[in-house]
Formats: C-alpha cells, sequence, structure tokens
C-alpha cells in the first residue's frame, strides 16, 4: 500500500490497483446493494488479474469496476487499530446491458443500427456498448464515429434527437486508457425522449470529435468541458476556455486537481479545507 | 504601427498596434503568440487600434479621427447596469449598428460543481441553491430528484412533500418571471416596472420565508423531501399573497402591454426563430415565443405534473415583446397550479413530508424556537437524554451521510429560463462523484449574436432582458 503514490484529492484511494473480480461464490449483479458491498481484504485471496466486466447472472446488466477503494477516512497508516484500513471496496458502474432493453429503447437501438449498418461505419464499430440503467438510455459511442452517429441520432425521422442539452464531462483517474468521458444529454421533441450518450478517451490523448456542426448549440458547452476537464473536442470553432481565464493552468474539475481553500479558525478550533477533512472512501 | 512590447496603460487609454476588434479587455495588450486559442483573435493584422478606459474623450475622438479607424468596439460590461449581472457584451459598432455581438461569460464563476463533490449529498443542496438565485427551488428539486433516482426512492418520497415542491416551485417561478419583467423595464429606463415587478416579487419572498426561513438560498427541498412541513396558516398566507400579486400584475400589464414606448422598444426586437432556437438549444419561454409548446412539465413530467391542469402559453411573434406577454401568462398559468397545490395540501391534511427510511430521512424536522429556526427541541431531549442509538444514528447521517448507489441519472425540470438539466455521477460512497447542472441561462446566451447583430445598440439591451440571463447559474 505505502509504495503506491497517493491521489492528494483522496489520500486514502490507492492509485493504480489493479480491479477485482469478486470472491469466489459471491455473486455479482447490478443491484445496488451487492454493487457497493464491502469487501474485506481477507475473503479477497482468489483476486484474479484485471477484469473490467464482471460475469452476468439472470438477465441483469452487468458491472463495470472503475476503481478500487480502501481503508476508510485516512486511517491507512500502520498504527490503524480500527481495521477500516483493511476495508476494500470496489466502485462499480454499470455495465453493458443485454436485450430486450424495455420500452423505447429496442426500437431506437434497432433503428440506429439499421441505419448505421447501412450507410455509416457499422453498429458493431461505432457503439462500444449500450447501457440500461434507473430507466435512462446510454450509448457508448467510439470516439471516431461520434460525428456520424450524432447526425443519424438527429436527422433519421425514427429517432430525430434534435435538442441537445449539452456536453459535459467526468474524470475517472483509475478507469485506465478511458479516463476522461465526455457526455452528452440529447432530447427528442418529435418523439418525447430522451438519451444520453458517453464517448470515453484516454487522458494521453483526449481528443473527441466536436459535434458543433451538428449541434451548434454544443459550442459554449464544449468549451466548457475543455476548460474544466481537458477534453479537446477536434473541429470546434474557437476551443477557447469560457469560465477560466484564458491563461489558467490545469483543468479544475480533474479528480487530481484540488479544490483549493484554507484553514478556518473558528472560536479556537481550527476546520481544514474541505478537500482535506476526513473522508468517507 | 508595431505592436508595443509591454502590456499597459498610459493615463485613461493605450495604444497597441494588431489587436482586432472584439479584444478590448484588459490582457488584449498581450501579443503574439500567447493566446490559448490561435486564430480567435487575430493578433497579425496591423489595423491601429486604441484603448479606451475613461479619460477625456474628445482626445480619444481626435485621434480615432486621425488613425482614419471606423470600427468601434464597446465593451457592454461586465459591469454595466443593463447587462443583468457580470456579462459583457462586446459589440462591434458601425454608428449605432451592431455588426457583431459576443458574449463574455466567466466573471462569476464560483465553482459549485466542483465545490458539490466535497460535499454530502444531503449538503450539495446548499450550493446548487445558489447558482440560479432568482430560481433556486428548481434547482434544488432537479439535484433532489435525480438523488432521489439513483437513490431508487422516486416512488417512496411522501405526496405531500411533492405537492409542497410543486407549490414551491411555482411561486418561485412567479417571483423569478416578476423580477425579469422589472429589470426588463428598468433597462429601459421604465423605473415604476421595476418598483411594482419587486414589490409584487416581495410578497413571494415573504411566503419563501415563512416556509422555508430564508428568503433567497434556501436549502428547503433535500433527498426524499423537504426540510419540514409548511408551518400552520402557511396556506392562507400564500392565498393572500396570490391575492396581492394579482393585483400587481394587473399593474404591470397596465404600465406595459399597451404602453406606446414600451411597445415600440420590444416590437419585432431581438427575434430568433423556431429553427435557430432548436439549433441553438434554446428552451423557455424564447422557444415557446416561436409557437412551440416544449415544456418539460408537459414533455416528461416530473413531481407529478401531468396530474395539474394548466396550458403552456406559446406565440409566433418571435420577438421580445411577446416574451414578455409569455411570462405574464406563465405566471397567471403558475397561479392556477398554486391553487390546485394549495386545495391538495387541503385536504390531505397533515403528513409526512420526509421518506420513511431513517438510512436517508434526516433525523429530525426543523422546528422554529425563541432564537430562530433550528433543531427541534423534542429531538435533542431524545437523542441526548433517552436513546444513545439515536444519538448514533444522527450523528453517522449527519457527518458521514448516506451512501448512494454507483451509476448516473439526468434530470430536467422546467425553470423559468428553460430546460435545467441535472447530470449526477455516484461512485457509491457519500458524496456525488460529480455533478453537472445544465443551466439554462449559460446556454441561451449563445443565441446573443444572433438576436444582437443588424440591430440598434439600445435594442441589445432588449434581446438580453427577453433572454433574462442569470449570472450565477450562467458561471456556476
Amino acid at each position: 500500500m505505502s509504495d503506491q503514490p497517493v491521489d492528494p484529492a483522496n489520500p486514502v484511494a490507492a492509485k493504480a490497483a489493479p480491479a477485482q473480480t469478486p470472491p469466489a461464490g459471491r455473486h455479482v449483479d447490478a443491484s445496488p446493494v451487492e454493487r457497493d458491498a464491502v469487501v474485506h481484504a481477507g475473503v479477497e485471496a482468489a483476486q484474479q488479474e484485471h477484469a473490467p466486466a464482471a460475469p452476468e447472472r439472470g438477465g441483469r446488466g452487468a458491472i463495470e469496476v472503475v476503481d478500487v477503494r480502501r481503508g476508510m477516512f485516512g486511517a491507512a497508516d500502520g498504527g490503524d487499530t480500527s481495521g477500516y484500513g483493511g476495508l476494500v471496496r470496489q466502485v462499480a458502474l454499470p455495465g453493458a446491458s443485454e436485450r430486450p432493453y424495455g420500452g423505447w429503447f429496442d426500437e431506437a437501438v434497432d433503428v440506429l443500427a439499421e441505419v448505421l449498418d447501412e450507410g455509416g461505419p457499422g453498429f458493431d464499430a461505432a457503439i462500444e456498448k449500450v447501457v440500461v440503467d434507473r430507466g435512462e438510455l446510454t450509448l457508448h459511442v467510439t470516439p471516431a464515429h461520434l460525428l456520424g452517429v450524432c447526425q443519424v441520432l438527429r436527422d433519421d425521422p425514427d429517432l430525430r434527437f434534435e435538442l441537445s442539452l449539452g456536453v459535459s464531462g467526468v474524470h475517472y483517474p483509475h478507469e485506465s486508457g478511458r479516463e476522461l468521458h465526455s457526455v452528452m444529454h440529447l432530447v427528442s421533441v418529435t418523439h418525447g425522449r430522451r438519451l444520453r450518450v458517453e464517448v470515453a478517451v484516454p487522458d494521453a490523448h483526449p481528443h473527441v470529435p466536436s459535434t458543433v456542426s451538428v449541434y451548434p448549440t454544443n459550442d459554449w458547452h464544449e468549451r466548457e468541458t475543455w476548460d474544466f476537464f481537458g477534453i479537446v473536442f477536434d473541429g470546434h470553432p474557437a476551443l477557447a476556455r469560457i469560465e477560466m481565464p484564458d491563461d489558467w493552468p490545469g483543468h479544475p474539475q480533474r479528480k487530481d486537481y484540488p479544490l483549493g481553500g484554507i484553514p478556518v479558525e473558528y472560536k479556537g478550533a481550527t476546520v481544514p479545507p474541505a478537500d482535506q477533512r476526513r473522508a468517507y472512501s | 504601427m508595431a505592436p508595443s512590447p509591454t502590456p499597459g496603460r498610459t493615463g485613461g487609454r493605450s495604444r497597441t498596434g494588431g489587436t482586432r476588434g472584439g479584444s478590448t479587455r484588459a490582457g488584449s495588450t498581450r501579443t503574439g503568440s500567447t493566446r490559448a486559442t490561435p486564430g480567435l483573435v487575430d493578433d497579425r493584422r496591423p489595423a491601429p487600434s486604441y484603448e479606451a478606459a475613461g479619460g477625456d474623450w474628445s482626445e480619444i475622438a481626435e485621434e480615432a479621427a486621425r488613425l482614419g479607424e471606423e470600427r468601434i468596439v464597446v465593451n457592454m460590461g461586465p459591469q454595466h447596469p443593463s447587462t443583468h449581472g457580470v456579462l459583457r457584451l462586446m459589440l462591434e459598432i458601425d454608428g449605432e449598428t451592431v455588426t457583431e455581438a459576443r458574449a463574455g461569460i466567466g466573471y462569476l464563476h464560483t465553482g459549485i460543481e466542483k465545490n458539490m463533490e466535497f460535499r454530502t449529498w444531503t449538503q450539495g443542496v446548499t450550493f446548487c441553491t445558489r447558482m440560479d438565485y432568482l430560481a433556486p427551488l428548481f434547482q434544488e428539486t432537479a439535484y433532489c430528484l435525480a438523488v432521489e433516482k439513483l437513490l431508487g426512492i422516486t416512488d417512496d418520497v411522501p405526496e405531500r412533500a411533492t405537492v409542497i415542491r410543486v407549490l414551491m416551485m411555482e411561486l418561485n417561478r412567479i417571483s423569478s418571471h416578476l423580477v425579469c419583467l422589472a429589470t426588463g423595464g428598468n433597462e429601459l429606463g421604465a423605473t415604476t416596472i421595476m418598483t411594482v415587478g419587486f414589490t409584487a416579487r416581495e410578497e413571494i419572498l415573504r411566503v419563501f420565508e415563512l416556509i422555508t426561513g430564508l428568503r433567497m438560498n434556501h436549502a428547503y427541498i433535500r433527498p426524499g423531501g423537504v426540510a419540514q412541513d409548511i408551518p400552520p396558516g402557511a396556506l392562507d398566507t400564500v392565498r393572500e399573497a396570490l391575492v396581492g400579486v394579482r393585483t400587481y400584475m394587473g399593474q404591470l400589464q397596465d404600465l406595459m402591454l399597451a404602453n406606446p414606448i414600451f411597445r415600440a422598444r420590444l416590437v419585432g426586437v431581438g427575434q430568433l426563430n423556431l429553427s435557430a432556437c432548436m439549433a441553438l438549444g434554446i428552451t423557455g419561454p424564447v422557444l415557446r415565443s416561436t409557437g412551440l409548446p416544449y415544456d418539460v412539465r408537459k414533455a416528461s413530467p416530473y413531481c407529478g405534473y401531468e396530474t395539474y391542469d394548466f396550458d403552456v402559453p406559446t406565440s409566433t411573434d418571435e420577438d421580445a415583446f411577446c416574451r414578455v406577454v409569455l411570462r405574464i401568462e406563465e405566471c397567471y398559468q403558475s397561479m392556477r397550479i398554486v391553487e390546485q397545490c394549495l386545495d391538495r395540501l387541503q385536504a390531505s391534511g397533515p403528513g409526512p413530508v420526509m421518506v420513511a427510511d431513517k438510512k436517508v430521512a434526516w433525523p429530525a424536522q426543523l422546528a422554529i424556537g425563541a432564537d430562530g429556526m433550528g433543531n427541534s427541541l423534542d429531538h435533542i431531549r431524545e437523542i441526548m437524554g433517552t436513546s444513545m442509538e439515536a444519538l448514533i444514528h444522527h450523528f453517522k447521517l449527519v457527518t458521514e451521510g448516506f451512501r448512494v448507489p454507483a451509476g448516473q441519472v439526468y434530470q430536467s425540470v422546467e425553470a423559468p429560463r428553460g430546460e435545467l438539466l441535472a447530470h449526477l455521477v455516484s461512485d457509491g460512497g457519500t458524496r456525488p462523484y460529480r455533478a453537472h447542472f445544465r443551466d439554462p441561462s449559460f446556454n441561451n446566451l449563445q443565441a446573443v449574436s444572433m438576436m444582437c447583430e443588424g440591430g440598434q445598440v439600445a435594442d441589445v439591451v432588449v434581446a438580453v432582458a427577453s433572454l433574462d440571463p442569470v449570472m450565477g447559474g450562467v458561471d456556476r
């Protein structure tokens, strides 16, 4: 544990910890309780090599481990007698869903697949996975084909997602090779539908094609995502910072960017800044 | 003229070489390749330019005449009484005609989204309520609905809490629209419209203070319900307030709708048609002024809006005047919903306003004591005097918070300015992993160029007022 670099924003979380499959005999499905199960270190002897997607069971969606957290509120040093330092928790997001997705999701994905297979790059090449969780449809699109997929989503009369609610980013620093996610929400006013389009790119090459040519409204949203996350939207007409000053170093909403703040004294006690307070990993 | 080697100003003005229009901000005296985005501003063009930041205007005018440069870039804002806060408009003008308009934002960026990642899910409400400070209850509702969706407790939220949420949101919509009308009038020089509008809003703020304890920044709507039930007599107070608001609304209509000066300033100004609105993602009254009755309350209802009887007013005039009319009509529709909420609350009688799950619900309702609102004494007595377990539970919930299963959700609500989308990501912890708000003001400001270019400088004020941007929401 001690030889691993420590994330300044979250000193407990060990970087680059290998994702673990759950211990044998323990089923993993998408139920919220089990997804967040705290697995004790002593039981996980049977851990295997990197396994991004856990096995599925009973038609429920798989899970995707994006991070493994150890310990609790900073008690990770040798003097820990509470036992909390031995806690290991997987952070697992919902993985690819199996058909039937339910509702209009199947129909919409079918239409998209048909159009992409006919005149485009092909459904399998363009769509990494389809995730249905909490009644929401998420299309994970490969960066190379984002523009084509958006064009189809907007223009096909059976899809007609004509209104974009903008782009934002999410930073998963431990999901190696897919650290930065660009998330776009689309609305079909015609059909009364909503979906999410998600693109994951590596931190080392954070390039996503700009969708401004399809959805002009994404102009400022992509500038904001560049500003806060450092995702470069290739083809954007003027990808300048929008919230921070032009010469600002760094991208503030990435997880490795500190929140900042100073200790505050009040009646003799000192309250540390928010990012240095005790955290329940 | 060669670029001046050092940035800086002498006296009230300075001369530099080669900065193209649009860039009269302080940093524009930088030269060469220091820009974050090459090509955004053409630094190579050796057009003479100068900056005016106060000083003797006759000197500036003489120098402009000497240089023979007639294009003038005016910075309207970020400190300007007619730009609704710290909005910076960069206008390139030819005489009184605006040839190019750009909006500069970021002057009120406070990092609320980042801050929310370092607070518990419940504390997140106190942050997001401060974004669009004229419509705080919409952010709170969008956020709490999203948290409830993540937790999977959407159906467990008590009916009474949902009705109170709708009541508060619709009152908030009226107060927000009143500020829009009031400041819009004020920016045209019609101070009476401003005073009437703000007086009417005061009626609603008094109701807010009675119910939530605060006039703004309420943090009243919480994951799982609302912070406390409405106090005794509040229903009658709301009814009385509505009577007052109706009176003031009547006065506003008399002042605005048939006023020839007001009409001359607004009719046909700030036009934006349906295809432009859809392309730019414009929602709210501006979209409905093009005839499309898109309203999230009807399109994908939340909080039981499908059970309320109300209309979505639209117009096809596409201009600033019909947006004023639409906002007034929406106020009356909101009053209809408020009255239905009052009837429902009256009929249902007292009941729970927070989910029954004690692992999520805040340990106690607040109570009003002699020194204002705070912890209820009964609850303090219980945790300090009788039940150790209750004390532990209270401590855990207040310091650590509750865990939210990993995943991501979105939730849209119809805010006064358009569609407000909350996008929350949870990593299974006690804090939001990511909270993003698609604020309608942020998005709608993109329409400034299209609405203002080709018009008069005075029309810029009208066009921006018809968008009704709130910079707290724009910059977050």
